[in-house]
């Protein structure tokens, strides 16, 4: 180590910058949050109370948290098996599909957001289809639908799910598998006996980028879920910008930090636990 | 994958390898048809003759991409300041993250890897939050939203991108290179200079990409920190689609998925960008 013993104050310039532009204002934003009154004069914990107390602004809370599980969950579903399968493809295709795969990360969310706009609008292809097989008559509203929310979280943050499962699956000795199979395990159960347990850490990377990035996701949350579904990022902006109520929006803003970091926790605990499960 | 050497195969084995490959195989075309048929959708839907949304579109033109370019001066605008903001915010968080990365890199120290943690998090904790936190600072700082803020808060979700990857880059270079360097009586700078920047600059380039990109796209930093003349791109098309659906929104998005294209197609071959995203 001695070697880069003289390389630290080359973090001081980033970290200066993280320090005043990241930290302090997260530090502010939780001080204005324990003020009880729009005019910042009194100290209190009466917006956190007020928050907690009501059941409009849980149930907003709630709808944010569970939207973001099941959109984790279907992303999970379809994302590893896709992981999978290009983990163990042959390089040229695998080439191919990582660039299928990284290709949307970097179109635009707001252009992403925007064709499930089309899809699922009143004359997308989603009522073209339902209709032209007679299921039914008329159009039906399926944006502004928490569904719909679901289905575009998912997909928008897919390429989330698939890199880290693949790194996992690709670090795995696949003599590990051959063994299995060689010893009269079938493709099931070495699956689930070997592959998917060592595979663990990225599947849950995955989960967690997915589950952060959904319940924060402010553009498809008002284009897809409408005015209808209020979500903890809208109801934060809401009550900032159009309600200037900046005590109140500080503590939306913090009780989602806090849901995000809690989950963040929780799930890093569990990769160290499933790392010495595996590797101890 | 090679298969596992197997004698006869039992039928229980066999109906277990197909069980599998179906589902797989039908899991993973659906991801691929989820991953690919959005952006298909736009395309083809940004080429509508018509004044609406309809999918499949009644017929084709050009329309909306002429109607974009000639009679659109606040979208190019848009889209020429996010330019803007990206590329400054990406040029400040490259400088200040690649000398972070060789300053943390192989550090085992407890604050280092707090400090990387701390770096790290604009990657995991909202944005939103970010934005807003932001705009209290400024707003006691008493100066007014401008260019200069929404580039602060532009270079803080840029770094934890270029950090990371020149961090992995500079994980994978041989140590006994540098040893040489020095060892022959090259100087710090020096070494840094002709050994360890040219082997790490794809890293370096492919994580500046990917900050560009996610500064391009950014909505909830700059919802917070521009000001009233400063709209960026996705905040202008994010009003065109709540508000009335115009289809120039179809073809600006035809224009930035082409753009993420050919650019994606370009730093794979310069810097193997792909690799570097996992």
């Amino acid at each position: 180590m001695r070697r880069h013993a003289g390389d630290w104050p080359l973090v001081l310039p980033l970290t200066l910058f993280f320090a005043v532009f990241v930290l302090v204002p997260l530090a502010l934003l939780g001080a204005v949050s324990l003020y009880s009154d729009t005019t910042l004069t009194t100290h209190g914990v009466a917006q956190y109370v007020k928050f907690l107390t009501d059941r409009f602004n849980l149930g907003v809370l709630g709808q944010t948290l569970w939207l973001g599980l099941l959109a984790t969950v279907l992303a999970l579903v379809v994302g590893y098996p896709l992981g999978y399968i290009a983990a163990v493809a042959p390089p040229a295709l695998q080439r191919v599909l990582l660039l299928v795969i990284v290709l949307p990360l970097l179109t635009s969310a707001v252009v992403r957001t925007f064709a499930w706009v089309v899809i699922l609008g009143r004359q997308g292809i989603v009522n073209g289809l339902l209709a032209a097989i007679g299921l039914i008559d008329a159009p039906v509203r399926l944006l502004y639908t928490p569904w719909a929310v679901v289905v575009a979280l998912a997909q928008i943050q897919l390429p989330l799910m698939v890199l880290p499962v693949i790194t996992a699956l690709g670090n795995i000795d696949p003599n590990l598998r051959h063994a299995s199979h060689a010893l009269g395990a079938g493709r099931w159960r070495t699956f689930v006996a070997v592959t998917l347990p060592l595979s663990a850490p990225g599947l849950l990377a995955g989960c967690l980028l997915v589950y952060a990035g959904s319940v924060s996701a402010f553009v498809t949350q008002t284009l897809v879920g409408g005015g209808q579904l209020m979500l903890m990022p809208q109801y934060m902006y809401q009550q900032a910008i159009q309600a200037n109520n900046y005590p109140f929006a500080a503590a939306v803003a913090m009780i989602l930090l806090a849901a995000v970091l809690a989950i963040v926790i929780v799930v890093n605990t569990v990769t160290k636990k499933t790392q010495t499960l595996v590797h101890g | 994958m090679a298969e596992a050497p197997r004698g006869r195969e039992s039928r229980r084995s066999r109906v277990e390898r197909w069980s599998f490959g179906v589902a797989f195989g039908a899991a993973g075309g659906l991801a691929i048809v989820l991953l690919v048929a959005p952006t298909v959708i736009v395309l083809i839907t940004s080429f509508t003759n018509a004044y609406s949304l309809k999918f499949p579109p009644p017929g084709y033109s050009p329309r909306w991409y002429a109607a974009l370019w000639n009679d659109s001066p606040e979208i190019l605008a848009a889209a020429l300041l996010s330019v803007e903001v990206a590329a400054i915010a990406t040029a400040i968080a490259t400088v200040l993250a690649v000398a972070g990365a060789v300053g943390l890199a192989r550090r085992r120290e407890t604050w280092a890897r707090l400090l990387d943690a701390v770096f790290m998090s604009p990657l995991m904790l909202p944005t939103l939050a970010l934005g807003l936190a932001l705009l209290v600072l400024f707003n006691a700082l008493g100066r007014g939203l401008s260019m200069t803020t929404l580039v602060v808060g532009h270079v803080a979700i840029c770094t934890p991108y270029i950090l990371r990857t020149t961090t992995a880059s500079l994980l994978q270079l041989d140590p006994g290179l540098l040893d040489s360097a020095r060892s022959l009586g090259a100087r710090r700078w020096f070494a840094f200079r002709t050994v360890t920047l040219p082997l790490v600059a794809p890293g370096i380039g492919a994580g500046a990409f990917i900050a560009f990109m996610a500064s391009f796209d950014n909505v909830a930093i700059s919802l917070f920190l521009s000001d009233a003349r400063s709209e960026v791109l996705p905040i202008r098309m994010w009003h065109i689609i709540e508000a009335n659906l115009d289809v120039r929104a179809a073809a600006a998005s035809g224009v930035l998925i082409a753009a993420a294209v050919i650019l994606m197609l370009v730093l794979e071959r310069l810097t193997g960008v792909s690799r570097h995203l996992r």
